[in-house]
């Protein structure tokens, strides 16, 4: 095995593009990444910029392909670099020790002393003269630089100067940048030193169900796996396509799958059982775990319970997603909060004056605008005088106008349910927006019975 | 084997690989030497760490260059100059080549001292000082002064010069990135070096290199008024016969390739290599894309890293490729990628815009558009809001949406724009593998 990783120039053998077989479906790439590399010695393009979307192997392809050749790298994560700062000394001070050392990390036996940086300048200067002393003094070194979009928010020399080290320090240096964004975002200013692009394309179903396939259980038979899979990739391939998120859920949801056959109740051949059985199970999983409304611990205990006694099927299920316990005023001012923001202002009498007057024909036919319905638009602002008289119109016996009535109006602002409009009157005449969902409106005036769809504009 | 591998082992190898080529005794090894040579030599250029093998053009600017460097080192005057041009027309190029070729002098090149600052690197004075305190090599003269003002320290650092010799030195400093030092504040790095070339105590010349052609009214105006308004256009005025000329230059070995023989076999494939039809479309296709070197240079970027001993020549179809590579639709790259329900979104997205006349949405607005199409019109399964949010987060992080301002408020009813061209939609969807023929139609139906 040693044999031919050393001294072996990366070239196109089959052992090469699998990369110890950690890397699937990613043979193009891999090719071009180490055709772009070359030998060692070999002069590498500036800066090459990968792309494409979330778990598509950008960084596993990068970084295998660096720690199995053993080329001399140094990986950063641009999120954790809070400032230029960060981000030269952590490159500076993990600059490898030599040419065959596996992680980038060195040793920290012979701890030297810290490297401080913290300007471009100095920084340019360290570098040439501890790469120019170093072993490896003529091989390329590799500045992998991950989630690189976040170079766009530091400060605005970055980007330029780290696509330009090359240049700069007159050195054999390769800038990796990784990122889900396309390049056109990452231009501003005058421009700079164009990376070399090169695109990661999506798996597809194929491929995703081949990865997929490589995590099966040891206990659990290689084709009905597969078929487990395309079960899963069915109901969820429609809604995401994240390689991560597939994983995760298959995995999850394994348990449920695999009982029927350890149990007796059905064949490991007898697809269509199996299937019925799962399905809803997966669907449900769509609507709670994929959003991480239960954790995945939750869902497992869940299905634990479920495996148990299937009776007691729906209990711990999230079906109020928005259950907030408040007092009986605060729940009718925020219903009272809620009609303001979404109803029209001239149609308040009609709804909430005892006497109504006359209602015109022509008026109740008057056809609704689609685009003008609140519900699509948004919240409306309204003064604390229509909030009040709503209140008192809509609550049943008589409130008092208190202190308590005003506190509880603030106390569902600091609550994130309603949200004071700053303007110039704070104190004399407030504004309010109201901020929740008619889901959660509709939960609560269930709880006071009053039917909060009868007195909404839109839905008349 | 084991012989290549002590080789590559050791840090001096790539010093003198010729004289192992010459030393070996089986002309097959030197075959491959000449090989790896090759490779190096094209690696060079393409990186534009080296020289360029051909300069093409801009005759009269660099006699202009030349002049005004040769004054300063010579008689002593003081001068300063600004240098304009896009990005990539060979700025810094045409500054080395001049000053190595003034260097050639005996009499110059003990005399003149070059002084390199880069906007990118020195991004404030007093780091833009610092440096040319180091290199002047004066870190030891001044020491641990402290100097009242920033033009006492420049002072200071002139006059040690001076010590040194009876004389004055020459000092020529080049500045790169110009307009990013106009951003200084108070300017007091370029009002300094401007008021010493107006003064007239040391020889100084100060050169900037930008590719802002406004960059003098981005200094203040006691800065004008001491820049000397000397101001040097480069545009790239290549013509298609001289690119391609350019292109066979740069990947032609000439006459200091030590192994003739390989060199002439490779010069004269590449000869036939650009006259091929295919390759010249490429080449005119590329040229009117962007016509300065840089382009060229990633063009060829694949087609050289390519070469290895599978694949010993260039061939049309690689430098195909290569067009392909760089020239491929960001967007639609990343769309191809989308699930269906964020398809879905894209386009519901794409309709609110035409309908409304290119007016922000929101994603209530968004979700409607869907459920009316996926309830009345397609057999797809309906999705609930919170697995569409999802989705439609997942398009905001991908910043093929983008929010209007506003961090308050509630995530649906925030403003968004697409940022997607309604062609790059379509076309996507051409290439989109398994797509729904309902989508499709609903993609191609501008009113629902």
């Amino acid at each position: 095995m040693e044999i031919d990783l050393a001294p072996e120039p990366p070239s196109e053998g089959v052992a090469d593009l699998t990369l110890g077989s950690q890397v699937r479906c990613r043979k193009y790439q891999v090719q071009t990444l180490l055709s772009l590399f070359g030998q060692r010695q070999h002069m590498t393009p500036g800066a090459l910029f990968v792309y494409g979307h979330t778990a598509t192997g950008k960084s596993l392809v990068v970084q295998t392909l660096l720690s199995y050749h053993k080329l001399p790298h140094i990986l950063i994560n641009c999120v954790e670099c809070s400032s230029p700062r960060v981000l030269f000394e952590h490159i500076l001070n993990n600059i490898p020790q030599n040419p065959d050392a596996d992680i980038p990390d060195c040793d920290d036996d012979d701890e030297e002393e810290y490297i401080q940086c913290d300007d471009m300048t100095s920084f340019v200067r360290q570098l040439t003269n501890i790469v120019s002393e170093k072993p490896f003094g003529e091989q390329t070194l590799y500045i992998v630089l991950d989630k690189a979009e976040r170079l766009r928010d530091s400060h605005i020399f970055m980007l330029p100067a780290l696509l330009r080290l090359q240049e700069l320090t007159g050195l054999n240096i390769c800038t990796i940048l990784i990122s889900e964004i396309v390049w056109e975002k990452f231009r501003f200013g005058t421009g700079f030193n164009e990376p070399y692009c090169l695109h990661f394309p999506d798996y597809s179903r194929h491929e995703l169900m081949e990865i997929m396939c490589l995590d099966s259980p040891s206990t659990c038979d290689k084709e009905l796996y597969s078929m487990y899979i395309n079960i899963v990739l069915s109901v969820f391939h429609m809604v995401c396509r994240d390689l991560r998120e597939l994983r995760h859920l298959a995995k999850l949801n394994f348990p449920y799958f695999i009982e029927p056959v350890l149990s007796g109740e059905a064949d490991a051949t007898q697809t269509r059982k199996l299937w019925r059985n799962i399905e809803p199970h997966l669907k449900k999983a769509l609507k709670s775990v994929y959003l991480r409304e239960v954790s995945s611990q939750q869902w497992e205990k869940m299905q634990q319970a479920e495996l148990e006694n299937p009776d007691l099927e729906q209990t711990l299920t999230p079906s109020h997603r928005c259950q907030v316990e408040l007092p009986y005023y605060s729940k009718f001012l925020l219903i009272a909060a809620y009609l303001a923001s979404y109803n029209p202002m001239k149609y308040d009498r009609r709804f909430f004056a005892k006497n109504a007057g006359k209602v015109s024909k022509r008026s109740k036919l008057v056809k609704k605008n689609e685009r003008a319905s609140n519900h699509l638009l948004g919240p409306k602002v309204f003064p604390i005088d229509r909030l009040m008289a709503i209140f008192y119109s809509i609550v049943e016996g008589k409130v008092v106008p208190s202190a308590h009535i005003y506190v509880q109006i603030s106390s569902l602002v600091s609550l994130h349910l309603l949200s004071q409009v700053k303007g110039e009157d704070r104190i004399g005449m407030p504004k309010y927006k109201c901020l929740i969902t008619l889901d959660f409106i509709r939960s609560i005036a269930r709880t006071v019975q009053f039917d909060v769809m009868r007195y909404l504009y839109d839905f008349l | 084997m084991v012989k290549r591998k002590s080789i590559s082992g050791s840090p001096m190898k790539t010093s003198s690989p010729r004289k192992k080529s010459s030393a070996g005794p089986v002309i097959q090894t030197s075959e491959f030497d000449a090989f790896e040579e090759l490779q190096k030599v094209l690696r060079m250029r393409i990186s534009q760490i080296q020289r360029p093998p051909f300069i093409s053009g801009y005759e009269s600017e660099k006699k202009q260059l030349h002049d005004l460097i040769q004054r300063t080192a010579v008689t002593g005057e003081s001068n300063s100059l600004l240098l304009i041009g896009p990005r990539g027309c060979g700025k810094s190029m045409l500054i080395r080549n001049v000053v190595e070729s003034v260097c050639k002098k005996e009499s110059v090149r003990s005399n003149l001292l070059v002084v390199q600052l880069n906007g990118l690197l020195q991004t404030d004075d007093k780091v833009a000082l610092r440096e040319i305190t180091v290199q002047l090599q004066l870190e030891n003269a001044v020491g641990d002064k402290v100097f009242g003002s920033f033009a006492e320290t420049l002072q200071f650092l002139l006059t040690a010069l001076k010590k040194g010799d009876q004389g004055s030195k020459p000092i020529l400093i080049v500045l790169e990135e110009f307009d990013l030092f106009a951003q200084h504040k108070n300017q007091t790095l370029l009002y300094n070096l401007f008021d010493i070339t107006q003064s007239a105590q040391t020889p100084l010349c100060v050169i900037g290199l930008t590719c802002r052609l406004d960059v003098v009214e981005l200094l203040e105006k006691r800065v004008k008024s001491r820049f000397s308004h000397r101001q040097l256009h480069l545009y790239n005025k290549l013509n298609l016969s001289q690119y391609r000329q350019l292109c066979q230059a740069y990947l032609s070995l000439g006459a200091a390739f030590p192994d003739r023989k390989f060199a002439d076999s490779w010069d004269q494939s590449i000869k036939e290599l650009l006259e091929e039809v295919s390759v010249k479309d490429i080449l005119e296709r590329q040229f009117s894309l962007t016509n300065d070197v840089r382009g060229l240079m990633t063009l060829l970027t694949y087609p050289v890293c390519k070469l290895c001993e599978q694949h010993p020549r260039i061939t049309a179809g690689d430098l195909v490729t290569s067009f392909k590579i760089i020239s491929t639709d960001t967007k639609s790259a990343m769309l191809h990628g989308l699930s269906i329900l964020e398809v879905c979104l894209i386009i519901a997205m794409k309709h609110l815009t035409d309908i409304y006349e290119g007016e922000p949405f929101n994603f209530e607005m968004v979700y409607s558009e869907y459920l009316k199409f996926a309830r009345r019109r397609s057999g797809m399964q309906v999705y609930e809001k919170p697995v569409v949010m999802k989705a439609y987060e997942h398009l905001q992080t991908l910043e093929l949406i983008r929010g209007h301002g506003g961090g308050q408020g509630q995530r649906e009813y925030k403003l968004m724009t697409l940022l997607v061209h309604p062609t790059q939609i379509l076309d996507a969807l051409q290439h989109y593998p398994g797509c729904p023929t309902e989508i499709r139609q609903w993609a191609t139906q501008s009113i629902t």
